[in-house]
Order: C-alpha cells, then structure tokens, then sequence
C-alpha cells in the first residue's frame, strides 16, 4: 500500500502485510475483526482513514473559527482602543477558570483514550464522565458571565447603548430624591457632546445628564491612552458590578459595542461547541459502559478526544484575545 | 461486542494507534496550567504592542503542546499535520490579505460613533457622559 | 512495474446482470437507505438534473423578460427574485455539486479500484443535507422569496424586506456542509483507499481533478457558512459586524464571501477539466500529453484559487493596494489553466479523433473555456475591470466558464459514463445534433453579451436604452436555441433508458479501471483489488465487432508489455 505519507514506527508492517500476500486476506483479517467495514481490508487502513478524515474535519472547524479570527484581527486594528478598552469589562478571574477547566478536561479526554487502548472499561468510563463534568462547569461558569453583561446590557448592536432598567429606576429615584447635582469636575466635559434634550424615542423617562452616576468607578483611562489621573482605577474593580457603568463613562471610546459583538460571536460559537461535545461524550460514555472498546478498536473514543482538544484549543487563542488585553 | 486483550495490543504495540503514557499526558496538562498562568502575569506588565504578541506566542504553544501530546500528532501520520498546519496558514493568509486590506483606508473611518449607534444613544441615554469624539489611534 | 490488464471474467460476463448495482437490491427503501455510492451518486444526478431545469426555466424567464425594454413578462420586483433564484439555484444546487457529487461519487472509487468511497453513510448523510439545502431554498419562495442576487451582499441583504433570506441563507449553509462532506469523503478515499498498484501517477486525471476540488471544498466552504451564519444572526439579532451603520465593515463581508466564492468558481471548473482530460485522451485514443502538468495543475490551481478573491472588489471600496497585489497575483491563475489548454491540444494533435458525442462536448469545452478564460485576462486587469464591473461582460464572462465550461464538461461526463451508469447506449446521432445546437445557441446567447457589456450595459438591470435591444433580442432567440438542444439531449437520454442497446463493458476505449468492470458494475465493484495499468495507454486495445465495445488484444498487449520492459531496463 503506497501511502503518501511516510509510515511511522512499527505497526505500519502490519499493512504492508495485509496487502503483500494477496488480497483473499482481506476476508480473513474480517472474520477475525468484526468492526471492520466491508470497504477496508485492514484495521490499521480503517483506523488510518478515520483518523485522516476526521483531522480534515478539524481543518474545516479550524476555517470555520478561522474566519472569525479575521473579523476580529480586522476589527481590531480598526478600533485597538476598544478592544483594550472593552477588555477589562470582562471576568479575567472567571476566563482564567474557564481555561483552567477545559485544559483538564482536555487531559481526562487523553486519558480516556489511554485507557481505552489499554481496554480499561471503567477507567475510561471514570475519564469521560469527568470530561463531561469539565464541560459542563464550562458552561455553567460561561453562563454567568453571559447573565452579568447581559444584565449590564453590555451587549452587541444599538442596545449597548440604551441603560439597563436597574439604572433608569436607579437614577428616577435618585432625580425624585434629590436636587441634581454639578457633574464631578474631574470628569472632563465631552468634545462634541450632544445637545441635551433631544426628543426620546419610546417611553422611556428622560434622564438627566446630572443624575447619571459619575463614572468615578468605570474604567476610566484605561483605554485609548486617554489616562484621566482623576478617574483612572485598577483593573481590580469590576466596573460591571454597576449597571450601565460603561454610558457613564466619558473615556468609553466610539465604537465599543463592537467589542463585544465579536465577543459574542466567538465565545457564542465557541459555547455551542462545547455543547456539541457534551452530546458526543455522552454517546461515547453510553457506549463506552456498554464495552464497545478496546485495545483494537477505539477509533470514536480518539476521534471525539479530536473533536474535544480543538474545542480547548480554540479557547486557549480566545482567552488571551479578549481577556487579557493590557 | 467485546475485544480479548490479546498479544495483538501488548504495551508500546498496539494494533492500531499510539499508545502515550499518563506520565506524558500530565506534564503536558500541568506545562498548560503553568503557561496560562504565565499568560495572565503577563498581562499586567506593559510592554507596548508586544502584550499582544507575546500573548500569542504562549497561545502558540500552548496549542502546540494540545496538538502533540493530546491530539497525538508527534506520533501520526505526517500527512495529518499537515492538514493542520496546511489550514492554519489558510487562515494566516485569509487574515493577512483582510488585515492589510483594513489597514489601508483606516484614515477614512468614523471619527465618532456610527449613526445607529449614536441614535440609540441619545435616544435613552441623552446625557450619558460617554465620549463622542474618536481618540488618537496608537501610533 | 509490469502492465497487466486481464478484466476478470466475471467482469466481462455482462450477461450477468442479476448482479448490477442497480438491480442488486429492490424497493424504495433500498434506494433511499443505500449506502453504495454509485446509486448515491445516480440520485445526486437526477437532483441535480432536476434543479437544473427550475434553475433553466428562470433563465428563460429572464431572457424572455429582457425582449423589450421596460415590462415585457413580469414585473421589476419579480425580475430581481428571478436572477437571484436563477443564479443561486444554478450555483449551489446545480453547478457545485454537479460533477464531484453526481459524477464522482459514481466514478471516483470505480476509477480507483476501490469498493466504496472511505466513509459511506457520511456520502448518504451528505445527499440528506442536500436535500435539505434544497428544500430550504424551496422554502425561501413561499416565505416570500429573496431578491439580494446570489452574492447576498450586506447591508442590502441585511435590510431587504424579502421574507425569504434566510430560509435561503439557511439553505445554502446546509448545502455547504453537503459539498464538505464530499470532499472530505473523496480527499480520504484518495488517500486510503487505493489499491495496490495505483500510485499516485497512475490515477486517472479526473481522479487528481477531484482531488484537488475537494482540498478547495474542504478549505473554503466552511468560510462561506461562518459568514452566512453571521449574516442569518445579523438579520435576526443586529450584531452589526457587516453593518456600516453600526460601525461594522460591509468589505470584510465580500472578503469572506469572496474567499469562499472565488474558490468555489474551482469546484466548479476543475472537475470539469479532470472529464475533459478523460474525454479528449479516450476519444482521440492518445496518451495524455503532459501527464504530470496536468496533474500538477489542478493542485496549483486549488493553491492560487485562495490567494486571487480580491479581483472581484475592484470597485467595491477595497484599498488601492490591495487592488494592485490581487490584480498581479490573478494573472497567475491563468499560467495552469493555460497549461491544461496546451496538454488538452497537443493530445489531439496527431490522435485518432472519434467524434463521439462526448467529443462534441469535449472540444466545445475547448473552444468556450478559452473564450471564458481570455475574457478572464481582461477582467482581472485593473483598470480595464473599472470600466467593465458589473455589465453584461462579466455575465457572458462567467456564463462562458461556468456554463460553457463547467456544466458542458458535465453534459459530456455524462455522454461519457451514461453507458456505465446506466448500462444502455443512446442514439449517438441525436446526441451530437443536440451538442451542436447547445454549443450554437450558447454562442449567440453569450457573445452578445460581451458585446453589450463593452458598450455599458448593466448587469441585473430590468431597463434599458432602446439601442441595446437588437443585442437583448439575438441573446434571447440564442437562449432559445440553446433551451431546444437541452431538450434533444434530454429526450436522447429518456429514448436510451426506454429502449436503447445495450452498452458493451468499453464503449470507447477506455483504459480506467470502469471500463474494465461490466456495465452497469456490480455491487461492490471488485471482489478483489483490481490490477491497475497506465490508464493512459490505449495500445492494446481493439474495437470487437461481437462485443460492440473495445476488447484486450492479447498479441497488442505483450507488444505493449514488452515495449514497456524495454522502457524500463
Ligand atoms: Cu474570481
């Protein structure tokens, strides 16, 4: 059998063997291998061609995200502001988790494939419910995340900018309470602000310019290189934790919802993923506890442990790229 | 169905595939944890626009540990790294020209927020302090 | 290596045909549940086949449309639904997966010498999600239709109010998946599956053909179903990536839908050049000229095919540089396909020509791709492109390479493994007055067209100046013509499946494996890997009254054998 590639250590003989000595063998290496496809004449030229068609498989995956990768290089080098700006508004702690998280359930994944070639039934059944359990903290971890921008409304598209209900109330009540007060003087007037008053759409109530929260504990100065010494905090307060604190902030640069449109659409296609995993897992777990692997055939456990490390490699790209922008 | 654990899968020399021991699969496992954690300290030191590429430098290899040691791919076929890299510079290339590209008419761009944008803004949040003018791009 | 080419006997025993693929098992759900990729391959073809006339009548419709200026049939409204459902249909029902679908899951494991492509019920998987791609776009026509032409560019795709974008967008997402499966089917299959023998050198053209178009349909499809993703989440949820208005970037959305597209104009029109280097090789019963050129050439077509997209920005806000660089690298794209073109003549230079019906095809293809691909030369020019984007040239362009090239090599494909697929030989005369009048009715239709196009004429305009109609009105009689030879051919098709002769195992002198195993080839094709030859060297063979067909001369084959031992020592 001429592969194209160069066969590596021992086992290739094998092949080689199956194919010299006519091709009767073929029936005989099928009554001794009942999971080989009437379409193959060996194991190994069975295994081979799995392998082989499930990396290309991974290669579209890879294209697949590869292009949102682009959107992102190229959004980014139209707005590096708003990506260094938007990056602190997400979890760093909760990301560093996530990664954490999916690079041991990576390695469990490996181990299940350990386990299956050495027909370790119940090891890898102990592995792949692990990996199951990695997944889903996953999830549940990247849920909230999700619920607390979503609360914030730092979302994609027009509704970044429209302040979440908390706030509104907030800022009624303050406005019914109180006299509006001056604007903080350390918060520099916007250039080109817009003119106040302009006709609402909807039914929100107008909220004044004065009552809206100063945006002392926003991240201010951290993007743009727009450092304002008055506002400028450490990375340590989580501006989120106060609803709409991002239209309070004036350093917030055009463009911001960008950021997490991007956001979204990686993490999301990323998420979904994940949950196409957990759905092969556990049909890899139903079958792996009915003893449907071993030694000789365990091509669904590799191809799924595949499948799983480009889900965490994914991440290990994406991690940095929105969490860690300095 | 049920498979004999016969001579055919002896330790080192399975019928089929690679066998990496557990001892491998937890260095690499604990070389990731350690490189994450170096890529979140390194974070917090400014060194200009090499945040960005040491960042994914780490990235690099860490997936390339992913890529060897997990996905198997220092024992498989050469013909399956291939495809991996083959489509990596797929991508490369598909960013490169886009990028380039992008780069060109960066001058030419919104120098505030887009039009929808700044609707919706003034829309509800007719006060919001944000700002509404395009800072200096990092040179 | 010694060249043996012995057909088993039971290969030769065409008398048993209780033994066919097509009889092999019976009832519906032995069609629809197969997994054997010849009969997989025979549905694509009526799909395809089927799709191609809805998509043909739309066209008529247009042409018919465009007879006079202003209202002649429908409305302007309908007019855009009508070009944006021709195009779509055409491109991603009928033209993508007309021949590595259709054809090659019929020919690809036959010609190789093996039982079946790698992953069987991922092919049957990848004829459902065609289906149901199909039946998406289906859909989009009830929903309300869709009017955003078939590039669906952004924001108009993202703004329109036609109700069907995205069935439609949904759609051609799911017949994406379909075109990677296949590819990646036949890119495994290619790799693994081949018997001992057939090296890499020795597979047929066709199969390097494929080879290569399934690398571009792996590569670019999934970029295509990412953006179409994008875009479907853009019109329900408004992320503004492609949107200008919410700072997003409509360019990057054509360089996405081009990285795939410009691509995609290869699976399309590579696997036609693979059936024609069969068909000009077998039916001037010649050696290929160039074997390794060609060969060698679709791969580096594949290659450039990726790094060219942006020649059809010219216009559309790309950079200057940009612009520049895409222009120059363009160019090269013309160095292979040129490359073929030469092989393709020098191979009939001094063969025994048969005009067969798919020789018709065969040398029709010839003289349209050079027109469509010169015309190409002109297009992918900078500044000339400026003058010509978006007018009629571009439509007579594009229509010349994938229509005169690709689906034509297709109709030929089709002349050429109708006797294998089906087992019945057809009216070979009919065939060839009917390639004649499609090539005829092509060339009117079309070069006309360049003719409008130079003197401005619009792409996708409903309207025009009065001086343009004598143009409109010869491309629309052409278009007729052309409609009449379809339906000659087709009828010719029907007459062979009604009644025609029996096809003999080698109805032209091909030395591929196929022509080797009876037609229509048994079940799993070999019981045993077959032995594989130059699949180039017609030497031995010789037409057999008896057999109707073409038959191993013992005493030509140890000439040939002989001659090849001196060769080697
Ligand atoms: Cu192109």
């Amino acid at each position: 059998m001429s592969h194209a590639s160069v066969p590596h250590d021992g086992h290739s003989s094998h092949a080689d063997a199956g194919h010299a000595d006519g091709h009767g063998h073929g029936s005989a290496e099928h009554s001794k291998y009942p999971f080989l496809a009437h379409h193959f004449e060996t194991p190994v030229q069975q295994f081979d061609s799995a392998k082989l068609g499930m990396w290309l498989f991974l290669a579209t995956e890879v294209l697949f995200f590869g292009a949102l990768f682009v959107a992102y290089a190229v959004l980014r080098s139209r707005f590096p502001e708003v990506f260094s700006y938007g990056s602190h508004y997400l979890d760093t702690v909760m990301g560093g988790v996530n990664t954490c998280v999916l690079i041991l359930s990576s390695l469990t994944m490996a181990l299940g494939v350990y386990f299956a070639q050495r027909g370790k039934r119940i090891a890898l059944v102990v592995c792949l419910w692990l990996t199951m359990a990695g997944a889903a903290g996953f999830l549940v971890i990247k849920y909230f995340e999700y619920s607390h921008k979503i609360h914030d409304n730092l979302v994609w598209g027009p509704s970044f900018y429209i302040p979440p209900h908390d706030a509104i109330g907030e800022a009624e009540s303050v406005a019914l309470a109180h006299a509006p007060a001056p604007a903080p003087a350390a918060v520099p007037a916007p250039v080109n602000s817009a003119p106040t008053g302009v006709p609402m759409i909807g039914a929100r109530p107008a909220v004044d310019a004065s009552v809206i929260k100063p945006a002392s504990i926003g991240p201010g100065g951290l993007g743009a290189g727009v450092v304002n010494s008055a506002s400028a905090v450490t990375f340590d307060v989580i501006p989120s934790q106060i609803p709409a604190a991002h239209l309070e902030d004036p350093n917030m640069p055009p463009n911001t919802h960008m950021f997490f449109a991007i956001y979204y659409a990686m993490t999301g296609l990323h998420g979904f993923h994940v949950i196409v995993g957990m759905v092969v897992i556990g049909m890899l777990i139903y079958r792996a506890t009915r003893g449907d692997f071993g030694p000789n055939y365990f091509t669904p456990v590799d191809l799924v442990g595949l499948y799983w490390h480009i889900v965490d490699l994914v991440w290990i790209f994406l991690f940095p790229l929105f969490y860690l922008i300095h | 169905m049920t498979h004999s654990h016969s001579n055919t899968a002896n330790e080192g020399h399975p019928l089929v595939g690679h066998l990496v021991p557990v001892s491998t699969l937890v260095a690499t496992a604990s070389a990731l944890l350690v490189l994450t954690v170096i890529t979140v300290a390194v974070r917090y030191i400014d060194i200009g626009e090499f945040n960005l590429w040491v960042a994914i430098g780490i990235a690099v290899v860490k997936a390339a540990l992913v890529a060897c040691f997990f996905m198997h791919l220092r024992w498989d076929r050469p013909f399956n790294l291939l495809v991996f890299i083959g489509c990596i510079i797929f991508v490369i290339l598909m960013m490169a020209f886009s990028v380039l590209d992008t780069s060109q008419y960066r001058a030419t761009q919104y120098t505030g927020n887009p039009p929808v944008a700044q609707e919706t803004l003034d829309a509800n949040a007719p006060g919001a302090p944000v700002a509404r003018f395009k800072p200096e791009l990092n040179p | 290596m010694t060249t043996i080419v012995s057909p088993r006997p039971e290969a030769l025993d065409t008398s048993a045909s209780t033994d066919n693929y097509l009889t092999f098992t019976k009832g519906f759900r032995s069609w629809a549940l197969t997994l054997d990729h010849k009969r997989i391959g025979v549905m694509y073809m009526g799909a395809v086949l089927a799709s191609f006339l809805v998509g043909g009548i739309f066209a008529l419709l247009l042409r018919t449309e465009l007879l006079t200026p202003g209202k002649t049939i429908v409305s302007a409204d309908m007019y855009n639904q009508f070009f944006t459902l021709h195009g779509a249909i055409m491109v991603f029902l009928v033209i993508i997966p007309s021949i590595p679908a259709a054809l090659g899951n019929f020919v690809l494991p036959i010609m190789l010498g093996a039982k079946d492509v790698a992953f069987p019920r991922l092919n049957l998987f990848s004829f459902y999600l065609w289906i149901g791609g199909a039946m998406f776009t289906l859909y989009s026509l009830a929903a309300g239709g869709f009017d955003t032409g078939w590039t669906f560019y952004t924001p108009y795709s993202t703004t329109t109010t036609t109700g069907g974008v995205i069935p439609v967008l949904t759609g051609v997402f799911i017949l994406g998946f379909s075109s990677i499966f296949t590819g990646l089917n036949f890119i495994v299959t290619v790799h693994k599956l081949r018997p001992p023998g057939m090296t890499w050198f020795r597979m047929p053209l066709f199969l390097w053909a494929l080879y290569a178009t399934a690398i571009i349909q792996v590569l670019a499809t999934p970029v295509l179903a990412i953006t179409l993703c994008l875009l479907i989440v853009e019109r329900l949820l408004n992320i503004g990536i492609f949107n200008p208005s919410m700072g997003g970037d409509p360019v990057l959305y054509q360089h996405f839908f081009w990285f795939y597209s410009h691509p995609a104009v290869y699976i399309m029109i590579v696997p036609a050049m693979g059936i024609i280097s069969e068909i000009i090789s077998v039916h001037s019963h010649r050696q290929i000229f160039g074997y390794r050129f060609i060969a060698f050439s679709s791969i580096a077509i594949a290659m450039f095919s990726f790094i060219v997209w942006g020649h059809h920005m010219f216009v559309s806000g790309q950079s200057g540089l940009m612009n520049t660089i895409f222009s120059l690298i363009s160019f090269s794209v013309a160095i292979p396909s040129a490359v073929k073109t030469f092989n393709w003549t020098m191979t009939l230079y001094k063969g025994t020509i048969s005009l067969t019906a798919p020789m018709m095809y065969g040398l029709s293809f010839l003289f349209l791709f050079t027109i469509g691909g010169l015309t190409g030369i002109h297009l992918a020019t900078l500044n000339t492109d400026v003058h010509l984007h978006d007018t009629y040239f571009v439509v007579a362009h594009f229509h010349y390479v994938m229509m005169g090239s690709a689906l034509i090599g297709m109709i030929g494909g089709l002349h050429h493994w109708w006797p294998k697929m089906t087992g019945r030989m057809y009216n070979e005369k009919t065939a060839i007055i009917a390639s004649i009048i499609i090539f005829v009715g092509f060339n009117i239709t079309f070069f006309t067209q360049f003719m409008l196009g130079s003197q401005g004429m619009p792409r996708r305009y409903y309207d025009y100046q009065p001086e343009f109609q004598i143009y409109h009105v010869i491309s629309t009689i052409g278009s007729y013509i052309m409609a009449f030879g379809f339906f000659l051919c087709a009828s010719c098709f029907v007459q062979s499946l009604l009644g025609g002769k029996k096809a003999p195992v080698n109805p032209w002198g091909g030395r591929s494996l196929e022509w080797q195993c009876s037609s229509p080839p048994p079940h799993d094709n070999f019981s045993s890997p077959p032995k594989v030859g130059n699949c180039y060297d017609f030497s031995m063979l010789r037409w057999d009254e008896k057999e109707q067909g073409y038959v191993v001369d013992k005493e030509l084959e140890a000439k040939s054998i002989a001659a090849e031992a001196r060769g080697h020592s």
